[in-house]
């Protein structure tokens, strides 16, 4: 009986197709917007992910997230250093710039000073140039994204001047960093030459980075520096997720893209769920028939059931893989808005989870349908 | 024929083994209160063995009730039903859905058959629901294709096929499981007068046998003659019982030609 639900299924194939398109466009939609949705929250933390070689980051007390920032004095390095089962402890500027560039237009950008000595939060990946170039008088890396921002159209080549605050940078390295929340270009250099590209403040230190000591418990630690400095210590994966807890909790963000993902959801689970309600519906007369001929209620509802199963499987790949391909095209296209946008395997759960709801709820209404059914409909 | 309402103190019991259906104040209401309709009306009717029974009267006479009642498709309200031996009210759920796939088939007029099979496999479907295996019951469907005259179309799909050869492979598939009783619902009418004389002779060719009923519902007046025993309906009523000599079987092309066109001018 299987194999008759198969073919009831597939041999009609303009049906067949526009069931599993419907089930494949709901997909899409959920998946995609999810996938935005996720993806967006995740640039907010950008900052946090470029940086590898950090157990912990250690901020003022009331900080809540990356961008909104209370410097730190610059003796708070030391206390960070001094506490037990600390290794090491460096600083990290984080700040908005005006870049003027070298045809005399002007682009914000984020400024990212990393530690002078040891290069701790450098990009891990370059495109052009090496990580000492970053020692250079007036040298900062570009990240790609940003440098095509900067000068669209125009070939990567280094040695280019840009101005900030009044004083000369010159690229040396383009790099690739993770997209950041505000599609600006993120500039890296040292510590003591961002002092002087950032607009002046009495304090200037955005994070302090952290190592525990090998041996030594992150969470203890972050506890040790919060009890002895006054700060908030966060081990990093902690602090990611911190951060994108104040984006969900203070901004609108969530609100309207959970408006979209339920609107995707709805608009899917319409497409997806009518189809196939319509296909089982335009088939009773069939159902019908095989009941009469002596197929139990049971076996009739294992077969909607299976022919559900396929077309969810079908639409649900067919649909998740369109949701892949479009980030990836995005990717590759250079499009900026999208750039590092990808399904995470969450996402793919979540939707198969939808999807397979959607598909259950339309199967049984419709199951319902044919259960109900008298067999003597086959002679109306 | 007789007009009058026939019920139980007038109607002829056939013997037990010669019966294959026994309605008995068959009695089947749809609907409530001043909605309902009286679909059957007390019936009394015997549906024997070893003939061909039509089941005639104007639409809306309670006939194609009738025989869902008869086949189990169809619950009736009040009185009593065997089928071939049983009594209905011992038939319920499970088993009544396995003694109709064993020992019905059907016919329907719109033939009902599933699009996206091929003759072949339509034609399998019941023993399909049977259990047997898909290659054994298609090369057994190819078998009863050839004997219902279509071994030449056994990979066409309904939608390739005449309306009288999509009524043949109907007839076949009713018959693969070698069915006690056979239920065909106004087989001939969508079908022109050559069509519906070669579905009669092939149904009596084919049906009747001494352990095989043969139930056809028609207000196709062309092939009343093909039918032995003629059971009236009016009214959701029984109103008469004829057996009559049927009409010899055409046997040649010309001959079911010919019989065909006196049928239509009649």
């Amino acid at each position: 009986m299987n194999w008759i639900a198969w073919k009831m299924l597939t041999g009609d194939l303009t049906k067949y197709v526009a069931i599993v398109f419907g089930v494949a466009f709901g997909t899409l939609l959920i998946a995609q917007q999810s996938s935005i949705f996720v993806g967006l929250m995740r640039r907010t933390s950008s900052t946090i992910l470029d940086v590898t070689e950090a157990d912990l980051w250690v901020l003022d007390k009331r900080g809540e997230n990356t961008d909104e920032i209370r410097p730190l004095p610059s003796n708070r390095l030391y206390q960070v250093r001094g506490v037990d089962g600390v290794d090491w402890a460096v600083q990290l500027y984080k700040g908005l710039v005006r870049v003027r560039l070298d045809n005399g237009s002007f682009r914000q950008a984020i400024l990212i000073g990393i530690d002078d000595a040891t290069l701790v939060g450098a990009p891990r990946k370059l495109w052009l140039g090496s990580l000492t170039d970053l020692r250079r008088p007036d040298g900062v890396f570009v990240d790609k994204a940003g440098y095509d921002l900067m000068f669209p159209g125009q070939p990567i080549e280094l040695g280019r001047t840009l101005e900030m605050n009044d004083r000369r940078a010159v690229i040396v390295g383009i790099c690739e960093a993770h997209a950041p929340f505000q599609t600006f270009p993120v500039v890296y250099t040292r510590y003591n030459q961002a002092t002087r590209y950032a607009p002046r403040e009495r304090n200037i230190t955005s994070f302090l980075l952290a190592k525990a000591k090998p041996g030594q418990s992150v969470t203890q630690v972050c506890q040790r520096i919060t009890a002895s400095t006054g700060m908030q210590a966060l081990p990093s994966d902690e602090f990611f997720w911190f951060n994108i807890g104040y984006y969900i909790r203070s901004t609108g963000i969530p609100v309207n893209f959970g408006i979209t993902v339920a609107l995707g959801f709805i608009v899917g689970a319409a497409i997806a769920g009518q189809t196939f309600y319509l296909f089982t519906i335009e088939n009773l007369k069939q159902f019908g028939s095989l009941k009469a001929m002596g197929v139990s209620n049971w076996r009739i509802l294992k077969m909607i059931l299976l022919q559900a199963l396929l077309v969810g499987l079908m639409g649900y790949s067919i649909g998740l893989g369109m949701a892949a391909a479009f980030f990836e095209v995005m990717e590759r296209s250079g499009q900026a808005d999208l750039r590092g946008m990808y399904v995470p395997w969450q996402v793919m759960g979540l939707t198969g989870i939808a999807v397979g709801m959607i598909v259950a709820i339309a199967s049984i209404l419709s199951a319902r349908k044919v259960l109900v059914l008298e067999p003597a409909v086959v002679f109306k | 024929m007789a007009t009058s309402p026939l019920n139980s103190a007038n109607v002829k019991s056939l013997p037990d083994d010669q019966t294959a259906a026994r309605c008995r104040g068959v009695l089947k209401e749809f609907g409530t209160g001043e909605n309902k309709v009286i679909a059957l009306d007390h019936v009394d009717v015997d549906i024997p063995f070893g003939k061909m029974t039509l089941l005639v009267g104007p639409s809306g006479c309670g006939k194609t009730t009738l025989i869902s009642v008869i086949a189990g498709l169809l619950e009736p309200t009040a009185g009593e039903v065997v089928l071939l031996g049983r009594d209905r009210r011992t038939l319920r759920g499970t088993s009544l859905v396995k003694f109709r796939g064993e020992n019905i088939g059907f016919v329907f007029q719109q033939y009902n058959l599933l699009p996206a099979l091929t003759a072949a496999e339509n034609v399998a479907v019941p023993l399909l629901i049977g259990g047997t295996r898909r290659k054994i019951a298609v090369a057994r469907a190819e078998d009863m294709l050839e004997r219902v005259g279509l071994g030449n179309r056994i990979k066409s799909r309904p939608a390739q096929l005449s309306g009288g050869q999509q009524q043949r492979v109907a007839i076949a598939r009713a018959l693969i499981h070698n069915p006690r009783l056979l239920v065909c619902d106004e087989p001939t009418a969508a079908l022109d007068a050559a069509s519906g004389q070669r579905v009669m002779q092939l149904l009596r060719e084919t049906t009747v046998g001494p352990d095989r009923a043969v139930i056809v519902v028609t207000h196709d007046n062309r092939v009343f003659e093909y039918g032995e025993h003629v059971v009236s309906m009016s009214d959701g009523r029984v109103t008469g019982v004829e057996y009559q000599q049927p009409k010899p079987i055409p046997s040649t092309p010309l001959e079911i030609e010919e019989s065909a066109a006196t049928s239509a001018t009649e």
